[in-house]
């Protein structure tokens, strides 16, 4: 009732105006989201966006828990690369309770954390082939995504839904497993990226249809409140991993693609170089991988090893306080942001020196920019607009809090 | 130029005498309080001005702290000046009687969900907003849910009360 009132307003063109409704569960959109098209024929005219069909109340939850249950519900924010988010609220309480994180362990989540993006960025990608009628990327490019996940696996024992790390840093050292399967995809990975690459990046028919759909300019892009790899596409080299390093990312030497035009094949292929330049960490990381620990020494808030538990008194009693979250935490006000596959995911958390947080704020990239996207497919095809929604990645998880 | 939290203090004073309640620093970030008849004044004043050039929205959100009479809801602003590298934030406060404040989607696009959602789960009323309507939530949910009177537990249950985060179980205050 409320679409209808918000379109009466408009003009109609030939007297033929057809309302679409595009999802909630349509294929098309890769998510639970509706969009009501105001068409013309296949033109759209106007477009109203519906959000919250998978509203999980996390703000509200992460008000009842403690620190170390809420790593469990920032999995489930952008579930293609849920190890950023698993990290970047893990940097978030460490910031809170002043711990310093051991160098081999900044340098495992960053191993961690880019074979997330480039998890991220291969479904974004393939599926903007899928979306353009090319579905054959998408099928083999799985098969690596599949490869990333079996690493996570051998991490955290999960594969979508990580959980990943632990306040402090890693729940334990890599496996020979882990460096075996790291050590092939490193080798195997770039070649068949490649042939991914050769049957898109200069393929006609895909730049046909993919320059010049859904574009935005840069100063409208900062408007909007874009980051991540849709605002570099259109032009602003803006990385939180370099403006404000965390886990030591000035130690390595990567580059910041930008685009031009901001339009999907932008994205696109902003995204392709981001993947090449997170391969370039993941070798730089892997290589210098300090020795040391994986984790800091802050028995408040990092488990002890169980067989201890078992039979020291001091690790029992940590075990038991940590688990019934019954330890003092600081009072304070920190905003930690990392980059997360879709921009800058930003944790504004409040502490009143409860065991939970007083207020929990997750800035999700997806949500802020998608807001951008009635302006970005008005009179556009309905073809195109398919296209520039998987070209900026929206993620259904994402939208919510 | 190089930004500093004293330099955009000074700037903010001097360009705006008296508008900044109390500013603080919490882990390095500065942290300004002024009012909601100030807000709007501050964030074009900031966004506009070529030395400090605060170019971005990053976050808006809203927070309540039942014990504080008269000022019980508030709404906290992100900001961050790209090219200065430079981070923020903008902290206003009002009761929760008269949960009235101008939008700033008249400066920052990026605001409209943001202030849509803080609308949804505070109640804060934008004014001047262009669409301000439920968005996470059913449009016809008759409260706001992400308010502290709102308990996330059955009230009903005893086995998980507020004692066990450290808060007092009636009052929600810290046990000392």
């Amino acid at each position: 009732m409320q679409v209808q009132s918000y379109f009466s307003g408009l003009d109609t063109i030939d007297g033929e105006l057809v309302t679409l409704n595009l999802g909630p569960t349509h294929p098309a959109t890769h998510g639970i989201f509706q969009n009501v098209l105001k068409m013309d024929g296949e033109r759209i005219l106007d477009s109203e966006q519906t959000i919250g069909y998978i509203h999980r109340a996390f703000e509200k939850l992460a008000e009842r828990r403690p620190f170390y249950q809420i790593t469990t519900i920032t999995d489930r924010l952008n579930y293609c690369s849920s190890p950023i988010n698993n990290m970047g609220w893990h940097m978030t309480v460490e910031k809170l309770i002043g711990c310093d994180v051991p160098k081999r362990a900044q340098y495992m989540r960053v191993i961690i954390m880019e074979l997330a993006r480039i998890a991220d960025h291969l479904v974004c990608n393939t599926v903007i082939g899928v979306d353009t009628g090319a579905l054959t990327g998408f099928t083999y490019m799985f098969q690596e995504r599949e490869l990333i996940y079996e690493m996570f696996e051998e991490v955290c024992g999960a594969r979508l839904t990580t959980n990943i790390g632990r306040i402090g840093g890693m729940e334990r050292d890599f496996t020979p497993a882990f460096h075996q399967k790291l050590k092939s995809f490193l080798k195997g990975f770039p070649a068949r990226f490649d042939e991914f690459t050769s049957l898109l990046e200069r393929n006609r028919i895909f730049i046909d249809r993919t320059v010049g759909a859904g574009p935005i300019a840069g100063e409208r892009a900062l408007e909007y409140g874009f980051t991540g790899p849709n605002l570099r596409a259109a032009g602003v080299d803006y990385d939180v991993r370099v403006s404000d390093p965390y886990c030591s990312y000035e130690d390595f030497d990567f580059i910041i693609p930008v685009g031009e035009r901001g339009d999907t094949y932008d994205r696109f292929l902003v995204r392709q170089e981001e993947i090449r330049q997170s391969l370039r960490i993941i070798e730089q990381a892997y290589k210098n991988l300090p020795i040391g620990n994986y984790h800091a020494e802050v028995p408040d808030f990092y488990l002890p090893p169980k067989p201890d538990v078992y039979t020291k008194m001091e690790a029992l009693i940590y075990h038991f306080k940590i688990v019934m979250g019954e330890i003092p935490v600081p009072k304070g006000e920190v905003y930690h942001c990392v980059e997360g596959g879709n921009g800058e995911l930003g944790f504004y958390l409040v502490s009143d020196g409860g065991r939970q947080p007083f207020r929990l704020h997750f800035r999700r990239p997806c949500f802020i920019y998608y807001q951008a996207y009635p302006e970005m497919i008005k009179g556009s095809f309905l073809s195109d607009a398919i296209l520039t929604m998987s070209s900026m990645n929206v993620i259904a998880g994402e939208l919510d809090a | 130029m190089h930004l500093s939290n004293d330099i955009l203090l000074a700037a903010i004073e001097q360009q705006l005498p008296g508008v900044v309640l109390s500013h603080e620093e919490s882990y390095g970030m500065l942290t300004l309080e002024t009012t909601r008849e100030q807000i709007i004044p501050i964030l074009e004043f900031v966004k506009n001005d070529a030395n400090l050039q605060v170019n971005f929205l990053t976050s808006l959100c809203g927070i309540h702290y039942p014990d504080q009479p008269g000022r019980e809801l508030g709404v906290v602003y992100h900001l961050q000046s790209m090219r200065n590298n430079f981070r923020f934030r903008i902290k206003i406060f009002f009761s929760i009687d008269d949960p009235i404040v101008p939008t700033a989607t008249t400066v920052w696009l990026a605001a409209n969900w943001m202030e849509r959602e803080t609308y949804d789960f505070y109640g804060v009323l934008f004014t001047g907003h262009p669409n301000l309507k439920r968005i996470l939530n059913v449009d016809d949910l008759d409260v706001f849910p992400m308010r502290k009177e709102y308990k996330l537990e059955d009230g009903t249950r005893t086995d998980k009360d507020d004692r066990f985060f450290g808060r007092d179980g009636h009052e929600g205050q810290l046990l000392e």
